[in-house]
């Protein structure tokens, strides 16, 4: 029997390597593994409390949620980075800047 | 220490430590490619939480599709970088320093409060009824996306059309603008 405190430990370690990811990171592409790390880290999350939740089941439905709009998130970002990469010949997101003032 | 821990333990520094070298991965492709493992081994920690149909829809819908998504999209984007690594400029940023901050910030807020809590003293942990490593949760779960979750399910699909969609509009080619 694992203790939750551990799953989240688990998790706040993703998603910290996720926010560091998206801070940091010179390519579009990295950026968007770097949500998903965070999104991941949140599903972990709810599916270690719906392990205490047989009835309602809120946790484990709601994890499944959670993956199938990452997924949707991933096809439409995915199909940005491409349109950017056709204007800007870069997908790295501190050139794209033609909207800065 | 059993082998439940063991093996969990291990597929939990798996996860960590391939998404720390996913993260700092300078080649995009080694980098893509290791977040496979990091998924693989998040599925695993799924089944340790009893989810065993979450585990499996992780395995098929980001190993399958957004696995796949990202190499295209890679392969489609950086053809300078697959001809010639063009040398990265090296030593840190500004950037850098800030975003490993505020990372390190944030994971040691987390890990205190996590710490700090006792899970055992909330009453809603003891009322729920803790699902059992025999239960077939495939069948809740398809029992309940038809009962009490079917207004976020109807609202999901039609959230998953539009975004596929609209992902199809921006990707096609020769557009008019």
């Amino acid at each position: 029997m694992i203790p939750i405190a551990h799953f989240m430990l688990i998790s706040a370690g993703l998603f910290c390597i996720g926010l560091y990811a998206v801070l940091t990171r010179r390519n579009a592409i990295q950026v968007l593994i770097g949500i998903e790390f965070m999104i991941n880290a949140a599903v972990l999350n709810f599916v270690a409390f719906g392990k205490y939740d047989k009835i309602a089941g809120g946790g484990q439905m709601f994890a499944l949620f959670a993956i199938v709009l990452a997924a949707a998130g991933v096809a439409v970002a995915l199909a940005i980075i491409l349109n950017v990469y056709k204007y800007f010949k870069s997908i790295d997101p501190t050139k794209t800047d033609t909207l800065k003032d | 220490m059993g082998e439940e821990q063991i093996i969990f333990y291990f597929f939990a520094a798996s996860v960590l430590i391939s998404a720390l070298f996913v993260v700092v991965m300078k080649n995009l492709v080694r980098s893509i490619f290791l977040f496979f493992v990091t998924l693989f081994s998040l599925a695993a920690l799924y089944l340790f939480a009893l989810a065993d149909f979450i585990a499996l829809a992780q395995v098929v819908i980001y190993a399958g599709g957004v696995l796949v998504l990202m190499l295209f999209a890679f392969m489609l984007s950086n053809r300078e970088l697959l001809n010639s690594l063009k040398p990265v400029a090296s030593g840190f940023k500004v950037n850098h320093f800030a975003g490993i901050f505020i990372s390190l910030l944030f994971l040691f807020i987390l890990f205190a409060v996590i710490i700090k809590t006792d899970f055992n003293q909330f009453d809603w942990m003891e009322e729920r009824v803790p699902i059992n490593a025999s239960d077939n949760t495939t069948h809740q779960i398809g029992i309940q996306t038809m009962t009490t979750y079917l207004l976020p399910f109807e609202i999901l699909s039609v959230f998953l059309m539009m975004a596929l969609i609209g992902a199809a509009h921006l990707a096609r080619k020769g557009g008019k603008t």
